[in-house]
């Protein structure tokens, strides 16, 4: 038992318990269905905005691309222009394959010893933490996506189609939607990863581990209302219209569960420009990945150098020609015959 | 990295996460529907389950009929209020469709606004659709 997991496992299932009983004990509706989730939006985008804003301001003065191949170099060497680019348009490629592949945690190691008898420490590829981070972002954002329908009216037919393709398997009634379950499976594969390996045990904090509780906290409740307690999807549609119509009602028959998955979701987004999850907006700013390597081809100066006084070698020869000569050291300029 | 593109990143996201307020502003927005009940159900008023556990739970309830149905050919369901229903959704007057006549007017409404697209009618028919 590690308090860094214990504290936020804590703390996310005494937050469902708070919007749980708060509506069915205390009757808060309109609280946690109303008034939180509008303060949660507010708050992530002024968060958002200010985190970036804050970065942009940032000096960034030197050069400090991660260099994964050869540089650009005599035309001869074959350079690698997407690992170490030097013109905006790897850059770009760079970014884009970062962004939507994570082709840097698909380069992960780690390191081990070896369980023969040399027992040597040894360096071997770890590809799941790529595979799950893919599986597990892209669900989520097939979540969110689907989630449109409840804040469209009429559904657009490209989130129709959306979820048409998410439940292709067509198993069970109401139809299992494969992006919920992989989304679920995935945070528990990325929480177990935390716990079970003893390395990423070490470098984990209390900030890693409770986003993902947060969001096993809302794939589970999400879940469990499509496919074991059931809700009346109308009424909890006529809620979120209400909301994104600036027109909020709170319908009758919606139990205690929404209000906790609810509230669970507003969490996530009032915390998420505080915590580690703003590497959404992070990695498009990233400075080891945005910027070309082209230090040799061309001079950046640091923006805010201030002029230097400089004093050339004719200026010193100026000041001290006649001494030089008197001391019988060699000058570029002779004396001028005249005086 | 230039600052302009990144104040213009910042307003194609802000404008994203605001999408369902201006989408809903610019679109025509389809208030809730009502199913309506008509002909036998309008004076039964007595459904399998009550209303609230039918709204949520009748897909489930559908899943079961079909399995009972089909694998052990058992038709007769007997609800908690003590009436016994034919387990069939579109075939006969004690069926769903019996009783909810209008599909279009019935399941169509909610389905259609809550974007959910029930594969029931790959194999049954709609009665009215034949006549």
């Amino acid at each position: 038992m590690n308090q860094k997991y214990l504290i936020p496992l804590t703390a996310v299932f005494l937050l469902f318990l708070v919007a749980y009983t708060g509506v069915e004990g205390a009757g808060l509706q309109w609280f946690f269905g109303i008034v939180f989730p509008y303060v949660a939006m507010i708050a992530f985008l002024a968060g958002f905005v200010y985190k970036v804003l804050g970065w942009a301001s940032s000096a960034v003065p030197f050069r400090i691309p991660t260099t994964c191949g050869q540089q650009k170099s005599l035309p001869w060497i074959k350079q690698n222009a997407i690992d170490n680019p030097d013109t905006s348009t790897g850059v770009f490629v760079r970014m884009v394959l970062e962004i939507f592949l994570f082709r840097s945690l698909f380069r992960n190691t780690k390191a081990a010893f070896n369980k023969n008898a040399s027992n040597r420490l040894s360096y071997s590829w770890e590809i799941f933490l790529w595979l799950g981070a893919l599986a597990f972002h892209y669900s989520f954002l097939v979540v969110i996506l689907r989630h449109f329908r409840f804040f469209t009216s009429p559904v657009p037919s490209c989130i129709d189609m959306l979820e048409y393709i998410d439940g292709i398997v067509q198993l069970g009634l109401p139809g299992i939607l494969l992006s919920g379950v992989v989304l679920l499976a995935a945070t528990l594969f990325l929480l177990a990863r935390r716990i079970f390996d003893a390395k990423v045990t070490y470098i984990s904090q209390a900030a890693d581990y409770f986003p993902l509780f947060l969001i096993i906290g809302i794939a589970a409740t999400g879940l469990s209302m499509r496919y074991f307690t059931k809700v009346d999807i109308i009424d909890i549609k006529t809620l979120t219209m209400g909301l994104v119509t600036f027109s909020p009602t709170i319908p009758e028959s919606v139990g205690g569960l929404f209000y906790g998955h609810l509230f669970l979701v507003s969490i996530l987004f009032a915390y998420f420009p505080a915590s580690k999850l703003m590497h959404m907006g992070g990695i498009f700013l990233s400075p080891t990945r945005n910027m070309a390597n082209n230090t040799r081809a061309k001079r950046h100066i640091n923006p805010w150098n201030y002029d230097v006084e400089t004093h050339t070698y004719e200026q010193y020869e100026d000041h001290f020609r006649e001494k030089m000569i008197e001391a019988g050291l060699p000058v570029d300029k002779p004396l001028d015959k005249k005086e | 990295m230039n600052k302009n593109a990144i104040i213009t990143g910042l307003i194609i996201f802000v404008l994203a996460v605001l999408s369902p307020f201006w989408f809903n502003m610019i679109t025509a927005t389809q208030a809730a529907p009502e199913p309506k009940l008509l002909g036998k159900a309008k004076t039964e008023k007595n459904c399998v389950l009550n209303k609230y556990e039918m709204r949520a739970n009748h897909m489930a309830l559908l899943d079961e009929w079909r399995d009972s149905v089909v694998r052990n050919a058992d038709r007769m369901y007997e609800s908690a209020n003590g009436h016994s229903f034919n387990m069939s959704l579109s075939t006969g007057e004690n069926s769903c469709l019996g009783c909810h006549e209008d599909k279009t007017k019935f399941c169509d409404k909610c389905h259609t606004y809550a974007s959910v697209d029930p594969y029931c009618w790959e194999c049954h028919t709609n009665p009215k659709e034949i006549r």
